[in-house]
């Protein structure tokens, strides 16, 4: 009787917590190699970053509107050109944003798993790290309250949309994006069909830069995100904004079809700024992850000439 | 590029003279509206009240600063995208409104409007806020400060770079241009 008794208690439910306390055990006997950052670093990382990011091109960007400023047809697309990189100096000399428009921040954060951040709440350091750098920095503050009623300025470009990853390692990488309007509203997501294979994705990317024709600030930067799920597709087509420009990508496949999908955005004709001419395009970009057989997802992200990121690792 | 320099406001002959794809260098006074402004204004017009400022004849720019360091004029101030405004733009046509200053193409009811009105629309530096902050002399916000960077200003500018996009003829830049770089790609 005694033995039944005690057995009763002892069902599934207690296996499954017991599961629950070895990891963090581990844990707490791993928190000495654990590297800490105070989140005041992030928060003046980011403060950098936003002011860093609008007064100073990248030098890979550069070099690729002087490249195409060597190859350009049009006359007008030459001056245009010459216009953005005179833009860029004086942008860089007086401290004045690259563009007026400088854009919602966009924050990628890529966070070592050894990492443990102490201080405060990440988030919320980020976000003043925003404020102190759109702020001290006189840069335009462009976000709205209330997406389609109020529309009320928040008076400090806050708050930022922030992107995590868990990585391996023991730092902290931060990205900061700021993303202008016009090339975001001209983007799109579009989920195929797998029928419609690599001619259907080299389409859709023909369709949304041709569509948007002067509106975005060409010559663009082209990030497609292709695979995954809607969200995943749309993430993957951003951080391909952040590669170098002139930096190949990694799989050969992906390459090619970029080779493949510049050479026809630059012959539409669209040129720097709309304007005419065979710079439509700077760079396009991919990243691709597997999807669902029924799937085909492409997320196609503009950016605009002024391609601005700036990152740091804590 | 031979340069063409107009004054602003436009006279009604300068307006008439302009063709798709003229480089101009703008030097006087504009007004500045952008997407908030612009909603404000219309709404004022659907419940028959005057406009805050008079556009007979005057040049709009769409354009939302970035803010002015101190003892600068302005900050950043390149062009916005013209097409969202042009839900707006027949309306402040039909007040007087002559010349239009963004960035990018328009829908085909404005390229219309634009030839009934006998106005034009003309195309600056996008992205390049920095370089067309050198050409303001002044700036002074005039309507609805609370708008921050979307309030209404006068800005007198000197030798502003803009093209002519659309003219009062129906002429249009972007097709002008396009047509020749636009070519079979050899995959």
């Amino acid at each position: 009787m005694m033995i039944i008794l005690f057995r009763l208690p002892v069902g599934k439910i207690e296996s499954r917590r017991l599961l629950v306390n070895p990891p963090v055990r581990m844990l707490k006997s791993n928190l000495m190699t654990m590297r800490e950052i105070d989140v005041i670093a992030a928060e003046k990382a980011v403060a950098g970053l936003c002011q860093k990011a609008n007064f100073e091109l990248g030098a890979d960007v550069i070099k690729a509107l002087q490249d195409s400023l060597g190859k350009e047809q049009s006359a007008i697309g030459r001056e245009v050109l010459k216009s953005l990189l005179d833009n860029a100096d004086k942008s860089l000399n007086k401290r004045v944003p690259l563009c007026q428009d400088c854009g919602a921040a966009v924050v990628f954060v890529e966070i070592g798993q050894d990492v443990h951040i102490t201080g405060g709440n990440l988030s919320d350091a980020i976000e003043r790290g925003v404020k102190k750098g759109y702020s001290e920095g006189y840069l335009r503050k462009s976000m709205v309250s209330r997406p389609f009623s109020e529309r009320v300025n928040t008076g400090d470009n806050t708050p930022p949309v922030i992107h995590y990853d868990i990585v391996p390692g023991d730092h902290l990488r931060i990205v900061v994006m700021p993303k202008g309007g016009g090339a975001e509203n001209t983007s799109r997501v579009s989920m195929l069909s797998p029928g419609d294979g690599e001619q259907g994705i080299i389409d859709v990317v023909e369709e949304t830069v041709r569509g948007a024709g002067g509106a975005p600030c060409p010559p663009l930067i082209v990030g497609i995100g292709i695979g995954g799920t809607l969200e995943k597709a749309a993430i993957m087509a951003k951080k391909a904004l952040m590669r170098p420009v002139g930096q190949p990508g990694p799989d050969p496949e992906l390459v090619i079809l970029e080779e493949k999908i510049l050479n026809r955005l630059n012959c539409l004709g669209i040129g720097p700024l709309g304007m005419g001419g065979s710079s439509t395009a700077l760079a396009v970009h991919i990243l691709a992850f597997p999807c669902h057989m029924a799937s085909l997802p492409v997320a196609v992200n503009l950016q605009c000439h002024s391609a601005r990121h700036a990152e740091v690792v804590l | 590029m031979g340069k063409i320099c107009v004054s602003s406001p436009f006279s009604e002959e300068a307006v008439l003279e302009l063709k798709a794809g003229d480089s101009l260098l703008i030097s006087g006074s504009i007004l500045v509206a952008r997407d908030a402004a612009h909603r404000r204004l219309v709404e004022l017009l659907a419940k028959g009240h005057d406009l805050p400022v008079n556009l007979t004849g005057q040049t709009l720019y769409y354009m939302g600063p970035s803010p002015a360091r101190p003892g600068a004029v302005i900050g950043a101030c390149g062009p916005t995208t013209s097409r969202r405004m042009d839900r707006y733009t027949v309306p402040l046509l039909e007040q007087g409104l002559k010349v239009m200053i963004g960035k990018g193409e328009r829908s085909a009811d404005i390229k219309r409007a634009i030839i009934k009105h006998q106005s034009v629309y003309l195309v600056t530096l996008g992205g390049a806020g920095a370089l067309l902050g050198e050409c303001v002399k002044k700036a002074e916000t005039i309507c609805y400060p609370e708008l921050g960077a979307e309030a209404i200003m006068r800005l007198e500018v000197e030798e502003f770079p803009a093209f002519v996009a659309y003219d009062c003829r129906g002429g249009d830049l972007f097709e002008q241009e396009r047509t020749k770089y636009h070519h079979m790609c050899k995959d």
